[in-house]
């Protein structure tokens, strides 16, 4: 994870890559940088600089130019993260609904603050702001997967369900 | 009146077939093989119809600024980064309805002679982009993307681009920075998007709501649009209710009911939720200035508000708001207004770029403000203070996210002033579990 | 085009900015410049210090703008009348920007090498006001070397962009850049990197505060102890035309030069800056020229005689009695605020 070399993703990946970059005019690669980190990070969990600098290798960039974008976006993560990685929305009409009592028993349930890694590594807790789900608030969201509606109850559920 | 989601609850609609079966499509019949692009556009102009992402500029006249030199590429983007605290109501129809969207892109990017269009949706939205994607990719099959649409010689690819998480990407120069693999950081104005805009090619970004709207305009006429609404607000516009409401959700209305019907008639929030009643209102997303009850549902003239661009702005920012992007939040008297403000003031202190000074320092100044007030160490200077910073920051910024972290502060100050004295001179009470926004039982009708 | 600023019209090249024609007026009339470096594309815009206000866009449409306009990437229009120096708004707004430039500097000009030279202090001097309104705790940076001869003080630094165009367009391979965003954005390497490359030492002149120091000048003196002389040398890399920076006989510091407004327009080579420190290395072309209300000439060159009127004047102005008995008992226990 750490060494250069073992850092390459997968050919049906690489095939992915490839087809992003198509989608834009030549000599306008760097445009697939937002993608491809998210394949990067789906495949390695987290945007370590060994990560960015073969991202960068595949555009052609130079890695300042992805660390900058990299540490601009929210959802890239610069640390190590847990297998499942929550991200709870903290705006007005989440906290409307209820949220800050949901997300309170989130972190007691799970023995951890925002930021924080479970001892087992198997969840990362972070706060982000609106998910564009205020209607169905509380709303968690881990990866692509979005959790609404949430109560107490129900994250008692979802935490169960993930720590099997 | 329903034209974008009239079929949305419709069974497989989010496939392709189903979505023809209810007269999807034949707005890109249509306008390919009967129109010409500028016969769209004219249409478009005629139907009034005003951007939906929130700043309302009429879509016909963005449309007809678009430049057009000779052997330069022109682009269509599509915003779909809603992050608007409040506004959720793209993410809705893209989720139910991906082909409504995609049918829209088809017929705009004809209208503007772009070849290659791109869908540009925040990157927390990844299982809406999948959806997309699919449905492209069905749409690809049947002949309505790729080369020589439906045999009238016309070409479009059409890609989804996934954002990384920032709020600021909203802004349409931001938008294109990020679409360029960079930071989003808004660009100076001039020149704008329609003259220079994706790699400095004549560019028109438009809200998913906007685009989605073309097709019905394509298939019945720009003047048949203009007809629902009332005066200059045309047509009917999405609204994403939350907060406590009896049935939050999305709603499509025609522009011009009262504000008093939407709140309360069955068809629509179905009240105040059991026991409480109304406290205050923000209309529009995060950004607009809220409004107490009295005067969200009436003018100062006495008059019902309506859920209209000039019926909710009445008033300037002193008694009125604006529709913005119809994110509509409902507060009821439990609601403390200053924790409320305060993650609208986090929100904005978070999603600030940092590329210009008051911005970038202003925006966190009033959050550690309000911070201190909420957790019961705010000073009595502090609430002029934070007006004052506001209004330093308004105005005097490179892009609108300025203005929009600014206005609900001076707004909720204007309206509030009351509640923040409450908490300045309460600290006791503000800091027991001061940052618990839900006060069992509190009211604070001072 | 004919453009009026502060009621003077002079005649400019169409596609002169607002800024450039105050510019060509003279110093009393161009707006601050803390982020426009007119050398580097793509700079300006962002600190909005030189934001002023056109009361006439043109003489086609003569209607005003509706908000202030940064002067220094608005472009002049046939019959544009602006105001820069008389106009309340601006100059209100412009303490406003003073206030967010100042919101989460150190104040550390004591210690600052750049001290004397500081583009901040002259714009703070100008147009700030003496008493600060906040009181909420600093964002702080450690700093960090990068290399052997720059010093990044990111507590200091007000984002302005310049070092990393410089980094752009003078240098071959970029290696630094602004990370994060917002007010936690910060410029940076990302992995402990130098900057390694011929030119890299031009972002220490770019810089208009003292982010970005000269490790070799480090503490060494005061600007004001030092008495800058022209000079030249044949390298092969750069124009060899540099400023040398004289305390006593000993060569302390070698700078490009800079023309009045702070702007360098030959860049020079990091063996001009940071090895050639022998007059041995030189052949000198004489003083520099200094503004004569600059603190560089203080004691020098017979202007101890002269009485700069105007900054006088704003000092009796602006050094009030401080209140220095503020209660303080509201500040936060040390801890992040969210």
């Amino acid at each position: 994870m750490t060494n250069t070399q073992t850092i390459q993703f997968p050919a049906s990946t690489l095939e992915k890559v490839h087809e992003i970059i198509k989608r834009y005019p030549e000599g306008k690669q760097k445009s697939a940088l937002l993608p491809i980190l998210h394949l990067a990070q789906a495949e390695w969990k987290w945007c370590s600089p060994e990560v960015m600098d073969y991202v960068a290798s595949l555009l052609s960039i130079k890695p300042i130019e992805v660390y900058e974008v990299a540490s601009f976006y929210t959802m890239f993560h610069l640390e190590p993260v847990g297998n499942h990685v929550i991200e709870y929305c903290r705006t007005g009409p989440c906290c409307l609904m209820g949220g800050v009592e949901v997300y309170d028993h989130l972190k007691s349930k799970l023995g951890i603050e925002t930021g924080e890694t479970t001892a087992d590594g198997k969840f990362t807790i972070k706060e982000v702001e609106c998910l564009a789900a205020c209607g169905w608030g509380p709303v968690f969201q881990i990866r692509e997967k979005y959790y609404m509606n949430l109560t107490t109850q129900k994250v008692d559920e979802i935490i169960e369900e993930l720590s099997k | 009146m329903k034209i974008l989601t009239e079929h949305i609850d419709v069974q497989g609609i989010e496939t392709i077939d189903v979505f023809r079966k209810n007269g999807g499509y034949a707005a890109v019949e249509k306008a390919l093989k009967k129109m010409t692009p500028d016969e769209v556009t004219e249409e478009v102009k005629k139907s009034g119809l005003r951007g939906r992402g929130g700043a309302g500029f009429p879509m016909g006249m963005k449309w007809s600024f678009l430049a057009k030199p000779e052997g330069v590429p022109r682009y269509l983007v599509c915003n779909a980064d809603e992050s608007e605290p409040g506004t959720f109501k793209d993410h809705y129809l893209m989720m139910k309805s991906p082909h409504t969207l995609i049918e829209g892109m088809i017929v705009s990017s004809y209208a503007l002679g772009a070849n290659t269009s791109y869908i540009y949706i925040r990157g927390e939205l990844m299982y809406v982009a999948t959806i997309l994607e699919k449905a492209i990719q069905e749409a690809k099959d049947k002949g309505l993307l790729g080369k020589n649409i439906l045999g009238s010689g016309y070409d479009l690819e059409l890609y989804v681009q996934l954002g990384g998480g920032a709020y600021i990407c909203g802004e349409e120069t931001a938008l294109l920075e990020s679409l360029e693999g960079k930071r989003g950081n808004p660009r100076n104005k001039p020149p704008f998007p329609a003259v220079k805009g994706l790699w400095q090619c004549p560019t028109v970004v438009n809200n998913v709501e906007s685009i989605a709207a073309t097709s019905w305009i394509v298939n019945n006429g720009g003047d048949e649009y203009a007809k629902i609404g009332i005066g200059r607000s045309t047509g009917t516009k999405l609204i994403s209710v939350s907060g406590h409401v009896r049935k939050p959700g999305v709603y499509e209305l025609p522009l011009g009911i009262t504000v008093e019907d939407f709140i309360y008639a069955d068809e629509w929030c179905g009240g105040i939720r059991d026991g409480h009643k109304l406290k205050a209102v923000v209309a529009g997303g995060s950004s607009v200035p809220i409004l107490p009850a009295e005067l969200i549902l009436k003018t100062t003239n006495g008059e019902n508000r309506l859920m209209s661009y000039e019926s909710l702005s009445d008033g300037g920012f002193a008694t009125g708001t604006m529709l913005g992007s119809g994110g509509f939040v409902v507060m009821d008297e439990t609601t403390c207004i200053v924790h409320n403000t305060l993650t609208f003031g986090r929100f904005y202190h978070h999603e600030s770029c940092g590329q210009c000074s008051p911005c970038r320092e202003g925006t966190g100044w009033m959050d550690k403000v309000l911070h201190r007030i909420e957790h019961g160490k705010g000073r009595q200077e502090d609430i002029d203070l934070l007006v004052d910073v506001a209004k330093k920051i308004e105005g005097n910024t490179i892009c609108p996210l300025g203005d929009a972290a600014a206005w609900p502060v001076a707004a909720a100050i204007r309206h509030f002033r009351d509640e923040f004295e409450w908490h300045i001179n309460h600290p006791e009470k503000a800091t027991a579990k001061g940052a618990v926004f839900m006060r069992e039982g509190a009211s604070w009708s001072l | 085009m004919k453009v009026t600023i502060d009621n003077i019209t002079i005649d400019v090249e169409p596609g002169t900015t607002i800024m450039n024609a105050a510019r060509q007026i003279g110093p009393h009339i161009a707006p601050p410049a803390m982020c426009y470096y007119e050398p580097l594309k793509a700079s300006g815009g962002k600190c909005r210090g030189c934001l002023v206000k056109v009361t006439a866009g043109s003489e086609k449409d003569p209607r005003p703008m509706p908000k202030l306009v940064p002067s220094c990437i608005t472009q002049v229009q046939d019959g544009m009348i602006v105001e820069n120096t008389i106009n309340e708004q601006v100059l209100e707004t412009r303490k406003g920007i003073v206030e967010f430039l100042l919101l989460n500097h150190p104040l550390d000009c004591p210690v600052c090498d750049q001290a004397g030279e500081c583009h901040l202090q002259d714009f703070s001097f100008e147009h700030g006001v003496s008493k600060t309104r906040t009181v909420e705790e600093r964002n702080t940076f450690e700093p960090v070397d990068l290399g052997p001869y720059i010093k990044l003080n990111m507590n200091r630094c007000i984002l302005c962009y310049r070092c990393v165009f410089t980094a752009d367009q003078i240098t071959d391979g970029r290696v630094h850049g602004v990370m994060h965003r917002g007010d936690h954005a910060e410029i940076s390497t990302y992995i402990e990197k130098a900057i390694d490359n011929d030119f890299s030492g031009n972002v220490i002149d770019v810089c208009p505060v003292g982010a970005l120091t000269d490790k070799t000048y480090r503490f060494k003196s005061r600007v004001w102890f030092s008495k800058p002389e022209e000079a030249s040398c044949s390298c092969g890399k750069c124009s060899g035309k540099v400023t040398l920076w004289y305390r006593g006989d000993e060569v302390i510091r070698v700078t490009a030069r800079k023309n009045e407004w702070g702007e360098v327009k030959e860049f020079i080579c990091n063996t001009c800056r940071f090895e050639r420190k022998k007059t041995s290395d030189w052949t000198l072309e004489g003083p520099t020229k200094i503004a004569r209300n600059s603190v560089i000439s203080a004691n020098k060159y017979g202007a101890s005689t002269i009485t700069p009127a105007f900054p006088l004047k704003q000092a009796a102005e602006q050094y009030k009695q401080i209140d220095d008995n503020r209660d303080r008992s509201f500040l936060a226990p040390k801890k992040q605020l969210n």
